[in-house]
């Protein structure tokens, strides 16, 4: 993956897969330290299923033996000297963490997150996102809760109201410095 | 800067365009499906579901959805899209990048000539 906002998205299918109302996307950058929390209230896993959930021979999928998505998670985390954890309860939800070291020179580098979150926005997925993003203490918030609301009732992937998403999200995050990420 | 409540100009424009869309034919939607699972996404399906989001809006094309599934079984030929027209058979575009995005909506959507060089080969 060129990009760990790719990674997020990905790992975020997994939520949608899990059948999670609301997924909150978590990423903070402060003290050379980038940290993304990716939070669901899906179905979760049991422990057998959680014990090997890193290893690229575990999925949940019919067409392959293989699941690629949390194993590069993971790599991208520990090549730029961080490290990744996964909990998981039946019946609750699952949280991914993976921090970074910003500096470090394997760091893959953040990437379009708002491309991202506007691939996820879709109505045939009644799935809600709450996207944090703090840099250096300065914080934004995109709900689409929030969204949802404004829009009364008008379906979210209109293409119009998507490009409009995408350059909001854009605008916001270039301001609190997390273009340079 | 943009913010969510700067949403409500875009809503009322599109209000009444959803009505008038509801009561002429929903059965008449085309859909553009990009596979989006861990083999899609690495191998460059967001730019092309996002180039694809574009072209519908800035041809301001109506009745046309773009959306995401999961993986097909066939992780090679990502990114991979699939065009339903109604009463057409179905349409499996492999190795498909944004500049092929962009023509697939030109001439299979809009024109509905099949861009038979991005199908699978033989």
């Amino acid at each position: 993956m060129r990009e760990l906002a790719l990674n997020i998205l990905d790992i975020v299918e997994n939520s949608v897969k899990a059948e999670a109302k609301n997924v909150l996307i978590s990423v903070v950058a402060e003290d050379n330290l980038l940290t993304i929390v990716i939070k669901d209230d899906g179905k979760g896993m049991d422990e057998e299923f959680l014990k090997n959930v890193t290893d690229p021979f575990t999925t949940t999928r019919t067409t392959r033996k293989v699941g690629m998505g949390i194993p590069l998670f993971k790599m991208a985390a520990e090549m730029a000297g961080g490290e990744f954890s996964i909990t998981s309860t039946k019946g609750v939800g699952t949280t991914v963490t993976a921090t970074f070291v910003l500096d470090h020179i394997d760091r893959v580098p953040l990437g379009d997150l708002a491309e991202t979150m506007v691939t996820l926005l879709n109505d045939d997925f009644p799935t809600d996102y709450l996207l944090k993003v703090s840099v250096d203490g300065n914080e934004y918030e995109f709900d689409t809760k929030e969204l949802r609301e404004q829009l009364d009732g008008v379906p979210v992937n209109e293409p119009e109201i998507l490009l409009f998403v995408k350059d909001m999200i854009n605008e916001n995050i270039t301001h609190i410095g997390g273009a340079k990420i | 800067m943009k913010s969510i409540a700067d949403i409500k100009a875009i809503r009322d424009k599109m209000q009444s365009e959803i009505i008038l869309r509801d009561n002429s034919d929903s059965e008449a939607e085309t859909r553009v499906v990009v596979g989006m699972a861990t083999c899609g996404i690495s191998a460059g399906a967001r730019p092309v579901y996002n180039t694809l989001l574009d072209e519908v809006a800035t041809r301001g094309l109506k009745n046309v959805k773009v959306t995401r599934s999961g993986c097909l079984g066939m992780c090679k030929l990502e990114p991979i899209v699939e065009v339903f027209v109604p009463g057409q058979e179905k349409v499996t575009y492999v190795e498909v990048n944004p500049e092929k995005a962009k023509q697939i909506i030109a001439s299979h959507v809009v024109n509905g000539n099949v861009c038979q060089d991005y199908l699978i080969k033989e």
